[in-house]
């Protein structure tokens, strides 16, 4: 059997193209990856500190 | 079909030939440097000053939230202005380093950033102080982003005079932050740095308009000519060393903040007399560092260094006075 001409247009649907990363760029992703850990464990902490502060405030006063 | 078509359906590309997303090698610092650090500091500092001086008591946590709300606001509209100004700061010497200048942050990634900061800046805000601050935050981050960056800065010699506004909202939301409430101080506080916002800027411009020539802005110094920006630099000076008294009639400012604002005043005329009568600006522009100069723009260069020093000092005297207990009114003397 001949190989189709045009092989791009019949690939299957789930085909997809992947990036190899250089070790720099794992690297540099995993930094980005654990500050956005921390970012978003900080943001937490800061709404819990809040919601605490305005509790206390609005119980102390009777709110 | 045959059988490498089968099985061979992943195709890898050099991680090279791709910028942002996974492949990005941008490391949190460049991030970071996204957000105009320096920026940053004269912002809350400026912004701690409003919250101090205002009458009313905050707790520390949340004058320490409120804070950092602001400084992340900033951080935001510094990475909407990096984003957006990506391609005049590659050819600008002063900022051709910048993450997006330099290709290594891509500027999807700087809007979506100044985008999450903006929603967690001003949602903290509005949680840990009130909607009036928040709002204040919001409009200044909106002002920054596209009435000075998109509308303002490539089209008009006055691009930093009325962009200049979103610099001198900090102090404002501090004290709106502080009392929910906008008052004849807090527009006090915002008319002294919106005065002085143009003879800070043009006198940087002067010694670096080869740069700003160089990217098309049209700023003064190149649109109008060196001449006209050192007049127009002294009348700029002259009404922000009169605006810097407003305080000592309203009571805002005491002793400490008088000596301050007339001692220092008096130098930062001296200093703007001295570039109207110097040839800054005409020498072009060959250095690469902030303070780097040829001989006939120092006047330029010693007023730039000099005006970031007074407003600390204006700023760091109203948080001596209202902070640390020093504030002795002026009106007192007489009322």
């Amino acid at each position: 059997m001949t190989e189709p001409e045009n092989q791009e247009t019949v690939r299957p649907a789930a085909e997809q193209e992947t990036v190899r990363l250089t070790a720099e760029q794992e690297k540099a992703r995993k930094r980005r990856n654990v500050a956005i850990f921390w970012s978003l464990i900080g943001f937490i902490v800061l709404i819990f500190l809040v919601t605490l502060q305005r509790l206390t405030s609005n119980i102390a006063t009777g709110g | 079909m045959s059988q490498k078509g089968q099985t061979r359906n992943v195709t890898e590309k050099s991680a090279e030939t791709i910028t942002g997303g996974a492949a990005s090698a941008a490391s949190p610092a460049d991030y970071i440097a996204l957000m105009k650090p320096r920026v940053m500091t004269l912002v809350v500092f400026t912004g701690f000053a409003g919250l101090v001086a205002a009458p009313a008591d905050m707790s520390f946590i949340s004058a320490a939230i409120a804070m950092l709300a602001l400084a992340l606001g900033a951080g935001a509209a510094g990475a909407f202005n990096m984003g957006y100004d990506g391609d005049i700061d590659a050819v600008m010497r002063r900022t051709r380093l910048r993450p997006v200048a330099r290709g290594i942050v891509p500027k999807a990634e700087a809007y979506t950033f100044g985008g999450v900061f903006t929603l967690a800046s001003v949602t903290l805000m509005a949680l840990t102080a009130n909607y009036v601050a928040a709002v204040l935050l919001a409009f200044s981050i909106f002002f920054y982003a596209l009435v000075y960056t998109v509308w303002l800065k490539r089209s008009t010699p006055q691009n930093i005079v009325i962009g200049g506004a979103a610099g001198a909202f900090p102090p404002m939301i501090g004290w709106a932050a502080a009392t929910g409430s906008i008052s004849l101080d807090s527009v006090i506080l915002f008319a002294i740095i919106f005065f002085w916002t143009p003879p800070h800027s043009w006198a940087l411009a002067l010694y670096k308009s080869g740069d700003y020539a160089a990217a098309k802005i049209p700023m003064m110094p190149v649109a109008k000519g060196a001449a006209s920006t050192r007049r127009q630099i002294m009348v700029y000076a002259l009404a922000y060393v009169a605006v810097s008294l407003a305080p000592l009639a309203t009571g805002l400012g005491g002793m400490v903040y008088a000596g301050a604002a007339l001692l220092g005043g008096t130098l930062f005329l001296v200093l703007s007399w001295r570039v109207l009568n110097s040839r800054a600006g005409e020498a072009g522009t060959d250095e690469d560092g902030l303070y780097d100069v040829r001989a006939g723009d120092r006047a330029a260069r010693d007023l730039f260094a000099f005006s970031i020093a007074h407003l600390a000092l204006l700023f760091a005297a109203l948080i001596a006075e209202h902070g640390a207990g020093l504030h002795f009114a002026f009106t007192r003397l007489w009322s």
